[in-house]
């Protein structure tokens, strides 16, 4: 199983170094939508503080939600998804793999940017480390929720949309404890109980998300 | 018996707003739902007649 | 020939469950009414005025049983939708997505319901207390639910990935609530939440009891009914349609 895992994560890698300028889009899909929030509430230093955890929590999840869409796609289209389903090894590895190549290709970009972003809006140290922390656990869960999403919408005509709106509920959770992380942290209080249950969530969700999706994957594709 | 008048019982101790709100978008849609689906299931009979007598028509 | 017993899962095959639910829905409707107008008079005529609230708490008693409906009618349609895909019973999917608008339709009233009491009571039209706002995100996942089965052209990858989706979201649905109270206390900004409700006088849980028995009665007839017509809808093609439609034209 470890030998389709790896297969398929090396091999997802490989394609999106041959596109490059496409698998930057999501990052700077990230920067731009953050760009637009002092440009629409001001640009007055509090409250982009204030809110900055919270939309750059937001913004990543849309990042992803809007990337994860064809991680499947390409696969589908030339008959190598039904290759890969047909594989002794169970769908799971697939799933796995598909959703961390996900995470290393939109997720740990996003993360690499928040640093600049949270300078751009005015955060402290500490608080811009609490964001990035709780990015760190809480991009995988995205990309989990996502490839979850991306199977079950296989193939449909309106499957940006229709993904976003069934995945988007799901990942509340981990947006409550990742900007509230940030919240505690810049009250001064701890947020040590917001990181495990992210850590939790996390964990839960890297052992449920992939035989759910690999589920969705047979149910698309039969 | 709580009210006085029937005017008391409709100004609701002056929340007759908010309690005749509410009751009435619940009474709209509870009604506007059987009615709804009642029709889904007549029309559903009607294509599946009309689907019906268009192949006895055609055999 | 003698007819063979029978058993509970006759009822399985579509056109049975058509005409038991056909002999049944006219009596949920009666049971719906009968305990509507029970539960509202004791609401409105016997329950007495709220000291803190005034008769603005009235609202509960539809609230409250729509609130409960609408989180015990996702569990429901995810435990049909389940049955359907692990047994490929058509019906039990059928069921399934003849819930959910209903469900949805609960959620919605909950939070109006909810919004327009808040109002009178904390000052806003809305409070993102822990409730409200896990009932906001459960209405996402019924709207979810509904969009990804409409969106499936094939009627059993419809089924099944339906299935998929609700049995993800029931199993979200605590931690959604988990969360949501979580950060709901932490932010504390109502202080006050949907549990701050008068002490209930015991005619006050009697009403709304009644009324949560109503909205039960309400829903099997509902949900029975569209079962009816997906049922129709999909065995168009079969025998015993074709022999109830020419029984309806030419009676």
């Amino acid at each position: 199983m470890r030998d389709l895992f790896l297969a398929v994560l090396l091999r997802d890698l490989k394609l999106a170094s041959r596109r490059r300028i496409e698998s930057l889009l999501p990052v700077v899909f990230f920067i731009v939508a953050l760009s637009l929030f002092p440009l629409g509430v001001g640009p007055e230093a509090q409250m982009l503080r204030d809110i900055a955890p919270g939309i750059v929590w937001v913004c990543a999840l849309l990042a992803s939600m809007l990337s994860v869409g064809s991680l499947f796609a390409g696969d589908l289209a030339d008959g190598s998804l039904e290759q890969l389903l047909l594989a002794p090894q169970p769908a799971i590895a697939v799933a796995a793999a598909k959703s961390t190549a996900h995470w290393l290709l939109t997720g740990l970009p996003l993360i690499v940017a928040t640093p600049l972003v949270g300078l751009l809006f005015g955060m402290s140290g500490p608080a811009l480390l609490a964001l990035v922390a709780g990015l760190l656990l809480g991009t995988p869960i995205l990309s989990l929720l996502g490839a979850l999403g991306a199977a079950l919408t296989l193939g449909l005509r309106s499957g940006g949309m229709l993904l976003i709106l069934i995945v988007l509920p799901l990942t509340m959770p981990a947006l409550i404890f990742g900007a509230g992380a940030v919240g505690q942290v810049e009250a001064g209080l701890d947020a040590g109980g917001h990181f495990s249950l992210l850590g939790a969530l996390l964990l839960a969700t890297a052992l449920g998300a992939p035989p759910a999706t690999a589920a969705a994957l047979r149910i698309s594709t039969e | 018996m709580n009210w006085g008048s029937a005017l008391a019982f409709f100004e609701m101790g002056g929340y007759g707003l908010y309690v005749w709100g509410s009751y009435g978008v619940v009474a709209l849609l509870m009604l506007a739902e059987p009615w709804l689906v009642h029709r889904r299931l007549r029309r559903a009979l009607q294509e599946a007649a009309r689907r019906d007598s268009g192949n006895e028509a055609e055999s | 020939m003698n007819s063979p017993p029978l058993r509970l899962y006759t009822f399985a095959a579509p056109s049975r469950f058509y005409q038991l639910a056909g002999w049944l829905v006219p009596w949920f409707w009666a049971a719906t009414v009968l305990l509507a107008a029970a539960g509202l008079y004791i609401g409105f005529f016997v329950a007495p005025t709220d000291a803190t609230q005034g008769d603005s708490y009235r609202i509960i008693f539809i609230h409250v049983p729509a609130a409960w409906m609408s989180m015990l009618l996702y569990l429901v349609m995810a435990f049909w939708a389940g049955i359907g895909w692990a047994f490929n019973a058509r019906l039990a999917s059928m069921v399934a997505r003849a819930i959910a608008p209903t469900g949805a339709m609960f959620t919605f009233l909950a939070l109006w319901t909810g919004a327009i009491w808040g109002k009178p009571t904390w000052g806003t039209w809305w409070v993102w207390d822990a409730r409200l706002t896990s009932e906001l995100i459960l209405l996402f996942l019924y709207l979810g639910y509904i969009a990804l089965v409409n969106a499936i052209d094939d009627v059993r990858r419809a089924d099944q990935a339906g299935a998929l989706l609700a049995l993800v979201g029931s199993v979200n649905v605590p931690i959604i609530y988990f969360s949501v109270k979580w950060w709901n206390t932490l932010h504390q900004g109502a202080t006050v939440s949907m549990t701050a409700a008068p002490k209930m006088a015991s005619t006050m849980l009697t009403a709304m009891l009644i009324m949560t028995f109503a909205c039960w009665a309400y829903a099997f007839a509902a949900v029975f009914t569209r079962t009816r017509a997906i049922v129709i809808e999909r065995e168009a093609h079969s025998g015993w349609v074709a022999e109830l439609t020419r029984g309806r034209m030419h009676p």
